[in-house]
């Protein structure tokens, strides 16, 4: 029941490499009241105005180190803390327009306790800077 | 001593988990908190409030020993997860298992705690198998009757015969007083209508909570109506299948039960959701709980465990601490604590 906490809006800008956007940022928080290891994430899904962001497009930073979405299954120590935001970033050249953005982000995480595992969801209406 | 006096009253630091995830209190906050509270019993999950558990470093278990000493607290209990579906591809083995959990035992040595509050989802074996690594470091395990399962069901009444037949102990139940959960919390029901449940559903789950007529996902058999279908055929939508599913989780069992199996009862989680400015529990009768405890002669702790704080963070500051106050001063009172 963390929903409306997972998308951490101060973090939401485009990310430029070597004067290129290349893509662009947004904080996040885990859906559980515990921290887990990267392997038990099952899914994250993020759309901006309606449009999904490929899986093959992120990257998440958590506790110092990046791991593209394909290789959190191979994690099974490297830990998510609770409260700790997390940064998702997009690979996706020019980014996103200045201006209003309708981001939803959407958490499944496999728990072995519970069944359904835990999920979370959460929609933001959030300004990117020019 | 009394038998009254000889039960001892403690806190989960989940009561707190609101706090410490916004990083608005610090461990060493909380702990200087219940401190203040009069609380003096601790209880910690390793994966929510020690950084990079189950590898607590040599820092952490220094500055956790100077907070027990510097605010005058009892570390008890340590709670773990047995998270065997954390390798790609398969199930964790019987000896990592073992290995997982022997971690446990000794990290909650070395914090000082007693009891181990065990996950639902750990299997009688493995529970045998330990029980000797329990005894060298002088730590209960006891596996937690969480709803919506009571002493009744089958792993408990498998976990019993393995208790009856050892007879040691180390092995053990927690038992959480949601199990007791005579009507459904107001926090939920509110929270339901703030997401947008009709009001007829929400009154609807909360009648048919009261008179024990839900379904849990665990006891969903094929042609037996389930929970989603009840919510569905009355109109709801998919969010309130989910918000269904989360929040009639509990179930109201016959406290008196305890009384059957009370030596295999080591520790309790006083959980509640809401805690009236009367300091009454909206949904859990403790009035009805406790004397039973006494009869029992149970001298372990009940540590609390405030869990509306998820139900009200949408709409409402939570305030653990005040939670946690009214519900000590219950504790007292029926405890017959001056």
């Amino acid at each position: 029941m963390y929903d409306s906490y997972l998308i951490v809006g101060e973090e939401f800008k485009n990310i430029k490499h070597a004067g290129e956007t290349t893509g662009f940022q947004i904080g996040m928080r885990l859906c559980y009241y515990r921290g887990i290891v990267l392997s038990l994430i099952d899914g994250i899904r993020l759309t901006v105005d309606g449009e999904e962001m490929p899986q093959e497009a992120m990257t998440i930073t958590v506790g110092g180190r990046n791991f593209p979405f394909a290789e959190l299954e191979n994690q099974p120590v490297a830990k998510w803390e609770f409260g700790e935001v997390g940064i998702l970033t997009i690979h996706k050249p020019g980014g996103l327009t200045p201006g209003e953005h309708t981001v939803n982000l959407r958490e499944h995480l496999k728990i072995s306790y519970v069944p359904m595992g835990f999920s979370g969801v959460d929609t933001k209406v959030l300004q990117l800077a020019a | 001593m009394t038998k009254t006096q000889s039960i001892k009253r403690g806190v989960s630091l989940y009561s707190f988990q609101e706090e410490y995830f916004h990083r608005k209190m610090t461990l060493a906050d909380i702990l200087a908190a219940c401190s203040k509270l009069d609380i003096r019993g601790i209880e910690i999950i390793g994966d929510q409030m020690i950084p990079r558990y189950p590898d607590i470093s040599e820092e952490f278990f220094k500055a956790w020993h100077g907070w027990m000493d510097q605010y005058e607290l009892t570390p008890v209990c340590l709670d773990m997860f047995l998270d065997w579906n954390k390798y790609k591809g398969r199930v964790m083995t019987f000896d990592e298992r073992v290995e997982s959990v022997t971690r446990d035992i000794i990290n909650a040595n070395r914090l000082g705690c007693t009891v181990i509050r065990v996950i639902h989802d750990v299997e009688p074996d493995l529970l045998e198998k330990l029980a000797p690594v329990a005894e060298k470091y002088q730590v209960a395990l006891a596996l937690e009757v969480h709803a919506p399962s009571d002493l009744d069901s089958p792993l408990e009444q498998r976990l019993i015969q393995l208790f009856d037949r050892l007879q040691t102990p180390y092995l053990g139940f927690t038992i959480d007083l949601g199990i007791y959960c005579k009507r459904l919390p107001r926090v939920v029901t509110q929270r339901y209508l703030r997401e947008g449940m009709a009001p007829a559903l929400a009154q609807w789950l909360t009648d048919a909570y009261d008179n024990q007529q839900l379904s849990h996902a665990e006891d969903e058999a094929p042609g037996k109506e389930s929970l989603a279908e009840m919510v569905l055929k009355r109109g709801g939508r998919e969010w309130d299948i989910y918000l269904a599913y989360m929040g009639t989780h509990m179930i109201y069992s016959n406290p008196r039960r305890l009384l059957d199996f009370m030596p295999h009862i080591k520790h309790f989680h006083g959980k509640f959701y809401e805690m009236l400015p009367d300091c009454t529990e909206y949904s859990i009768p403790y009035a009805e709980i406790i004397p039973v405890l006494q009869e029992g002669g149970f001298s372990g702790y009940i540590n609390s465990e405030y869990e509306g704080n998820r139900w009200i963070h949408d709409a409402f500051e939570v305030d653990s601490a005040e939670q946690l106050r009214r519900h000590h001063a219950l504790l007292k009172n029926l405890l017959g604590e001056a």
